[in-house]
């Protein structure tokens, strides 16, 4: 059970309140009519999927209903930052298999 | 390989089963082989069994990170069935349990596949209506499957709350009597056995590091004890596929959630079937230890972890108490956590990739147990010709660029 | 009879006698047992069969651990299975019953010989019953019988269960010493403070142990201790109370037993309550449980844990039996032998593994006239009901052979005691791997940045260390909760003497004369007749992963979860492998740490409150008006409204032909109402639907379709621009949280430069639907100061007004097509708008309707319903609403370029069409699927599937839409619908529009 700080409430609270997103920081195309099909679908369906840090989108639904981002690992599940939409991750995934915290398996 | 049968149990008792072949070997790997299946799960060994038997290859080893059949064949909650609704996804799970019903004898181990049928509960106009479609759809496929009225759903199943004042009434269901359920564990370690046996090598407590290619062609894999060289290199690591990706410098459409189970103790027989609900999320059968097996939703958020969040398994019993009312006085035994490699159409990647000789079996989501002999079957072909198997053929990463997703939620809308 | 209670000792009340039964006797215990220590003392040997050998079996354990004596409470809807009789506490009018055993627990007809348990290796299920091939069901059948320990219960579960959130500093797990002195240590610094504990009593093994302190007997420093924390308000006690398991994030659950110790339900309250707690820091004070030695058939009744035999003696003031043999590889086991001769029971001899054993402990024995036997084991019980006997036996140094000849020894009780094994489990639930310790001979918790553990949980043994350690744990706590702890008080640690411990041996099996494999059966998990055989023969067979080995054995699967048994599996597997258990490894603790309720888990969210219903404002007045429901998502809505004796098709007949004649109402309030503000509100509305919104003007809607990014529908409905920037939008009942959401998610991430606001105002407003040739005679008797002519009030077009003297926006949009006026008021009016309503239209007959009546109406005109025509893979063009797609809009709309991709673009897909049957009162079943050739073999080619499909009582001929492939260049062809009775029911593929293709009955 996750404990989540909300960066707009400025509150932490269970996530019962919030809702996960997916992988956060995928920009939708400009101009999605100048893409191939192969371009447009990685856009549409294909994702990292890190074993490790992972930024993602939540929404704090039974909250402010605000999206935000959060940098999550997803082994520890620990939670390093989340942060407001339009700002950048301060903690950067350190390297392709950055798992180091081994969970309870 | 030592023959099992009641009478070679008679004879090993007299020796008071000092005598016992090893059910493997426990071979070092060798510098080179025809096919490296990464991944010895059921998927996996199944893949390797049948690229040995149908297709001659035996020069095959099978890198198994932990201990054989460890990920989600020891941890799913058994349930087969092939009433899928759209025609690819049933041509393929309906193969699957066609071989499910001679396995135990083609691997000469008891996989202990339980025919007890399956239910999966209809709780609005709108279940009854897709109800309605899919067994029409099983049945012109050749899939058994009947729709039963509330009083019939009764009848199988004398626990299960029927009430018209239930919070979401039950109206109906559909059966699918071939449906059921087998013990997990047999069926990894009865490939793994009958792949031995024909000479595939299983490598256990060995993990790929690396995925080594050169100018579009794939050259072998990196692991701790070094490198292993291979024509063809085949992945089948369920959660763990984008991590595999990543190392041949390819993303696919997945995503990895926790997804849990839990059992009760056991009780005395008390269900004879397999009874799932989409609306009521909760799915449930009795083992043949008489444990409660019981399992949920998705986490819902991307994870490693082989655990989830709590609340899962509360809305989980909230549904199970609220169809079986007299379950509330059972209690949980022990709980856990698979990672499922989810897909946007609930439909598995049964793929060729850009990389020359690098091959992908994943994405099957909550729902691959059921598969694994129709897995491994087609997919042993498609790495074997180099092309895929003809039931194989829908399910390429293609799709998710021309937009032929085969959607299947309607039908696996709950784990199972 | 209470035959094995002594005549004084124990904390039991013994001026409450209370009365139970088990297996239909009636017997005596004391207030304060428990079922076990009550059951011991009335000289109950047997309480259980083993499942797969049949073998008696009797209580060996005092706690948790216990794998034997499981039983069943109560009979009927009320009943509890699998209860360990050692957590039990007895309360007056109790019926326990075995679970095993049949036709009971003292003559098994199942119970088999040992020689043909040797058919029944581990692992021999898999190895047989493959022939004949249809016969494993039969096998499973049998199999499934002899399986399962206790009942179901047979009825709905008469009790209730609630849960708190609970929000602490430090939460302690487990009230034995260490645990006692870390909340102390942890409430004097001020902390909020939980300890828990899964026993009635709080006091761990000072409840059972007869070391003094500060001069005195153990419980007076306890009561004292606990009196302390009882008295700080920021402190909760919560015994009775099983923390089950660790989660993320510092969350922990427990369940707290309220009433289970008084009777099977309770009356007044929760039966059982979950709390969920969120610690900023947590103690794990667990304790530990003693490891049995295995040999050979060390699972006849009497045979028990020397820790438990002190347990019952002390705590309870029971002896189950006279004589004892005591087989020990530690010092800390004599105390039980001590215990027993100062109670005036015999001990026939300490069997000590130890060639030198010396020290405190074997003086104090020694010195009372006990016979200690050192370098020998206790290979081998005698007796099948009751042990009669033990054989005894020299053995090398390192316990690993019998060295001598073999001495048989009477005895009626035996304890043995391998050592303890630190209750690692939750620990390893939060993450921590635990470590192998050769020092403590047991798995200790994993280091761990988040958790503390004290005490023996970690491996510390000795009393007076672990109400030291207890002390700065909790100290340690406190801090770690960011708590000054500056200038506290601590706790003191009572004076206390405690023999000096020798050190103990690894001793896990005791070898026997006879190889293992050959042995007499050597017990290792009792509840799944495991045996120290089954796991060298697992080893044999390649099952060498200790995973492999529990899961080929069933070691640990029970309900103990091998808290008994499993480090003795690991260590026979191990040395069956030649390596160390360190690198063997120990298997996965999971939830639960002992069985957790269902009922427990699921709470109060069950029944009617499982999932809110949400009731329009006028759904009392459909309840009185006899209305049959239909579940939309959370909504109640009204299905359809029959009249005294009207069948359900009668009534929808009557109700669409009402609307079709002359006028119908219905409760559209359900609809999902969105408010969206803002200077860029078009612009938004226009990026999200398909089709544009820039140039409606105030007054006029517009119906759109919503795509997701794969271009597939997922939501309509109509949107009105109430004013300059600002507009309402109406979703599908099902699909309003979502639709806000989505319009959420890009405002908020794609496009914050859009400026514009949405508000849910669903339940804002109620929503009645006036149609049919008469709505507008209605309207206009209620409403006038709105012009509803034609021209003025065109279609497609709103108005604000007064309707029934009421402040109405009044919508002229149609889903039955018919003249029709959707009137919105204020909620709080829905009835009385309702009801004015029904008034005004009564001359003309007005009928209210329902969601069948609407269903039938929309298809008669070809309307989709979004979630029955559209199943996520349709596209716009699919449903032939190629006309809501904008072509020339600027921005590339939501799911627009998915449409071109190369299988969406695609000529061929399923479309939607209509079916009309060749006979007319044929309505074919919605899901049926479509063939082009009846006489095709399966499996055969589907073409489609119908959708929706009713009897039109206006048309006098049944309807159904269909998506069929190609559909749309295919009208006019004959298609087949295959029924499961063999019925091919023949239709021609039409226009999905039957009724008024021109529109002209809504255009009046």
């Amino acid at each position: 059970m996750l404990l989540i700080y909300c960066p707009y409430c400025e509150e932490t609270r269970d996530e019962d309140e919030f809702s996960y997103q997916g992988e956060a920081h995928i920009t939708r195309p400009l101009e999605p009519e100048n893409l191939s099909d192969t371009e447009w679908g990685d856009y549409l369906f294909f994702r990292t999927n890190p074993r490790g840090l992972h930024h993602e989108m939540w929404q704090h639904t039974v909250g402010c209903r605000k999206y935000f981002n959060m940098t999550r690992h997803t082994v520890s599940y620990e939670i390093l930052e989340t942060y407001r939409i339009g700002e950048q991750a301060t903690v950067a995934p350190a390297s392709a298999d950055s798992a180091t915290a081994e969970g309870a398996c | 390989m030592d023959k099992y049968s009641a009478f070679g149990l008679a004879k090993h008792a007299a020796g008071y089963h000092e005598n016992w072949q090893q059910a493997w070997r426990s071979p070092n790997p060798k510098q080179h082989y025809d096919v490296l299946v990464i991944g010895g799960g059921g998927h996996g060994l199944a893949t390797a069994y049948y690229l040995a038997r149908n297709h001659g290859i035996r020069n095959v080893a099978v890198l198994e990170k932990g201990y054989l059949g460890g990920g989600n064949t020891g941890r799913n909650t058994t349930i087969i069935r092939s009433n899928y609704l759209w025609d690819e996804a049933a041509h393929l799970y309906n193969l699957a349990l066609n071989l499910w019903e001679g396995l135990s004898q083609e691997l000469n181990f008891n996989v202990m596949f339980s025919q007890r049928g399956v239910l999966n509960l209809g709780h609005s106009l709108q279940d009854m209506r897709d109800i309605q479609r899919r067994v029409n759809a099983n049945r012109l496929n050749g899939i058994d499957g009947v729709v039963l009225n509330t009083d019939e759903v009764n009848a199988k199943v004398p626990l299960l709350d029927c009430s018209t004042n239930a919070r979401y009434p039950i109206l109906g269901a559909s059966w699918q009597p071939r449906g059921g359920t087998a013990r997990h564990d047999a069926v990894a370690w009865g490939y793994a056995r009958a792949a031995d046996a024909l000479g595939v090598d299983l490598i256990q407590q060995t993990e790929v590091t690396g995925i080594r290619k050169s100018s579009g062609k794939v050259l072998g894999v990196e692991t701790a004890e070094g490198f292993i060289a291979a024509d063809k290199v085949a992945c089948v690591v369920a959660g763990h596929s984008s991590v595999l990706a990543a190392m041949a410098g390819l993303r696919l459409p997945l995503e990895s959630h926790p997804l849990q189970a839990l059992v009760s103790e056991p009780l005395k027989p008390c269900l004879d079937t397999v009874v799932m609900s989409n609306a009521v999320h909760g799915y449930i059968s009795q083992s043949d230890k008489g444990d409660l097996v019981i399992g949920a939703g998705i986490d819902r958020y991307n994870g490693y972890g082989q655990r989830g969040s709590f609340n899962v398994i509360e809305h989980t019993l909230q549904a199970i108490c609220e169809l079986f009312p007299s379950f509330s006085r059972v209690r949980m035994n022990r709980q856990w956590a698979g990672i499922v490699d989810t897909c946007p159409d609930a439909c598995p990647i049964i793929s060729k990739t850009d990389i020359e000789g690098l091959y992908f079996n994943c994405g099957w989501g909550t729902g691959g147990f059921k598969a694994t002999p129709g897995s491994g079957f087609v997919f042993a072909d498609t790495v074997a010709n180099d092309a895929p198997h003809p039931l194989a053929a829908p399910f390429t990463i293609d799709r998710f660029y021309s937009g032929a997703l085969i959607d299947e939620h309607g039908a696996a809308g709950v784990a199972h | 009879m209470q035959i094995n209670r002594l005549p004084v000792g124990g904390r039991i009340e013994r001026d409450k006698p209370v009365y139970f039964s088990f297996d239909g006797r009636t017997m005596l215990g004391y207030q304060g047992d428990t079922l076990a220590s009550a059951l011991l003392a009335n000289g109950v040997r047997i309480v259980g069969r083993s499942f797969k050998y049949g073998r008696p079996r009797g209580i060996v354990a005092a706690g948790a651990e216990e794998p034997n004596a499981i039983v069943q409470l109560g009979q009927g809807a009320s009943s509890v299975p699998n209860l360990r009789a050692t957590q039990v506490e007895i309360y007056s009018g109790l019926q326990a019953y075995s679970v095993s055993g049949w036709p009971s627990v003292n003559v098994d007809l199942m119970a088999v010989t040992d020689w043909f348990a040797r058919f029944m290796p581990p692992g021999f299920y898999y190895k047989t019953f493959m022939w004949p091939k249809r016969f494993w069901m039969s096998y499973e059948h049998l199999i499934r019988k002899a399986a399962g320990l206790g009942w179901a219960p047979d009825g709905k579960d008469p009790d209730v269960y609630d849960k708190m959130n609970q929000h602490c500093d430090v939460l302690v797990v487990g009230a034995g010493p260490a645990g006692i002195q870390a909340a102390r240590s942890a409430s004097r610094a001020g902390a909020r403070v939980i300890l828990a504990d899964e026993q009635a009593e709080m006091g761990g093994s000072l409840l059972a142990t007869t070391t003094e302190l500060n001069g005195a007997p153990a419980y007076q420093w306890l009561e004292h201790a606990l009196a302390e924390l009882r008295s700080n308000e920021r402190v909760t006690l919560l015994p009775r109370s099983t923390v089950f398991g660790y989660y993320d994030h510092n969350f922990l659950g427990i369940i707290e037993r309220r009433s289970d110790h008084l009777g099977l339900t309770n009356a007044t309250g929760a039966r059982q309550r979950l709390h969920r707690v969120r610690a900023k820091q947590v103690v794990l004070a667990s304790g530990a449980i003693e490891r049995p030695i295995v040999f050979a058939n060390n699972d006849v009744p009497g045979v028990m844990l020397a820790s438990a035999l002190g347990t019952y003696l002390n705590r309870y003031g029971v002896v189950p039996g006279k004589r004892l043999v005591l087989f020990t590889c530690n010092d800390g086991a004599y105390q039980t032998a001590v215990d027993w001769h100062k109670a005036g029971q015999q001990v026939v001899c300490i069997v000590d593994s130890r060639k030198d054993a010396s020290g405190d402990a074997v003086a104090a024995a020694t010195s009372l006239g006990i016979d200690v036997i050192k370098g020998h084991a206790l290979i081998e019980a005698v007796g099948r009901a009751r042990v009669k006997a033990v054989k005894i036996a020299p053995i090398n140094a390192d316990a690993t052979a019998v060295i001598g000849g073999l001495r048989n020894i009477p005895c009626d009780v035996v304890a043995s005691s391998g050592g303890w094994s630190p209750v690692v489990h939750l620990s390893s639930h939060s993450g921590a791997k635990p470590v192998w310790s050769e020092q403590v001979l047991g798995f200790v918790p994993g280091a761990s940045a988040a958790v503390l553990s004290t005490g023996s949980s970690k491996g510390v043994f000795d009393l007076r260390a672990c109400l030291q350690d207890g002390v700065q744990i909790g100290l340690e706590a406190v801090q770690a909760a960011g708590i000054a702890v500056d200038g506290i008080d601590l706790p003191a640690c009572p004076d206390l003497v405690e023999p000096v411990a020798q050190v103990q041996q690894a001793l896990f099996l005791a070898p026997h004369k006879k190889p293992t494999s050959r042995a007499p059966k050597q017990f290792v998990d009792y509840q799944l007749d495991v045996t120290a055989a089954s796991i060298e023969l697992a080893a044999r067979e390649g099952y060498r992963s200790v995973e492999h080995t529990k899961r080929y054995t069933a070691m640990g699967f029970g309900t103990d979860q091998g808290k008994l048994g499993n480090i003795n599996g690991l260590a026979i597997l191990a040395n069956a492998l030649g390596q160390s258990i360190a690198e063997t490894g120990t298997t996965v603790f999971r939830p639960s740490y002992t069985p957790s309720t269902y009922g427990a888990i699921a709470g109060r969210d069950v029944g009617e409150l499982l999932d809110p219903v949400r009731c329009t404002a006028v759904h009392r007045w459909h309840e009185e008006h006899g209305a049959e429901w239909e579940n939309v998502g959370q909504w109640k809505r009204p299905w359809y409204f029959p009249q005294p004796g009207e069948a359900m098709q009668d009534a929808v007949n009557r109700e669409c032909l009402a609307v079709r004649n002359s006028v119908g109402i219905l409760d559209a309030s359900t609809l999902g109402k969105i408010d969206i503000q803002g200077p860029d509100a078009a612009e938004f509305i226009t990026r999200v639907y398909t089709n544009s919104y820039l140039k409606l003007p105030p007054g006029k809607c517009r119906y759109g379709v919503m795509l997701h990014e794969d271009g597939m529908i997922f939501d309509d409905g109509v949107t009105a621009c109430l004013g300059e920037n600002h507009y309402l939008m109406f979703t599908t009942t099902g699909g309003a949280a979502g639709v806000l959401s989505w319009l959420e998610l890009w405002q908020q991430t794609e496009w914050p430069e859009l400026q514009v606001y949405f508000t849910s105002v669903t339940d804002h407003w109620s929503t009645a639907t006036v149609t049919g040739p008469n709505a507008r005679r209605v309207l206009e008797k209620l409403c006038t100061d709105i012009d509803f002519s034609r021209q003025a009030f065109e279609f497609m077009d709103w108005r604000e007004g007064t309707v029934a003297g009421l402040k109405a926006r009044v919508f002229r949009i149609s889903f039955t097509g018919e003249l029709s006026y959707e009137v919105n008021v204020p909620a709080h009016y829905g009835r009385y708008m309702w009801e004015q309503l029904i008034a005004a239209g009564e001359e003309f007959g007005i009928t209210p309707y329902g969601t069948e009546a609407m269903h039938v109406l929309r298809a008669e005109k070809g309307f989709i319903i979004v979630g029955q025509d559209t199943d996520g893979s349709m596209t716009p063009q699919d449903m032939n609403m190629d006309w809501v797609v904008g072509k020339n809009k600027a921005f590339s709309f939501l799911g627009k370029r998915s449409l071109a991709r190369s299988d969406t673009a695609r000529a061929n897909r399923k479309q939607l069409v209509g079916l009309k049957t060749h006979y007319p009162n044929t309505v074919i079943p919605e899901g049926s699927q479509i063939v082009n050739n009846p006489n095709e073999p399966i499996p055969m080619l589907m073409q489609g599937h119908v959708t929706s499909s009713y009897f039109s009582a206006a048309l006098g001929h049944s309807i159904a839409l269909a998506v069929v492939k190609g559909g749309l260049q295919r009208l006019g062809e004959t298609v087949y619908c295959p029924q499961a009775d063999g019925e091919m029911i023949k239709a021609d593929i039409v226009s999905s529009v039957f009724y008024d293709p021109e529109g002209d009955r809504h255009n009046v």
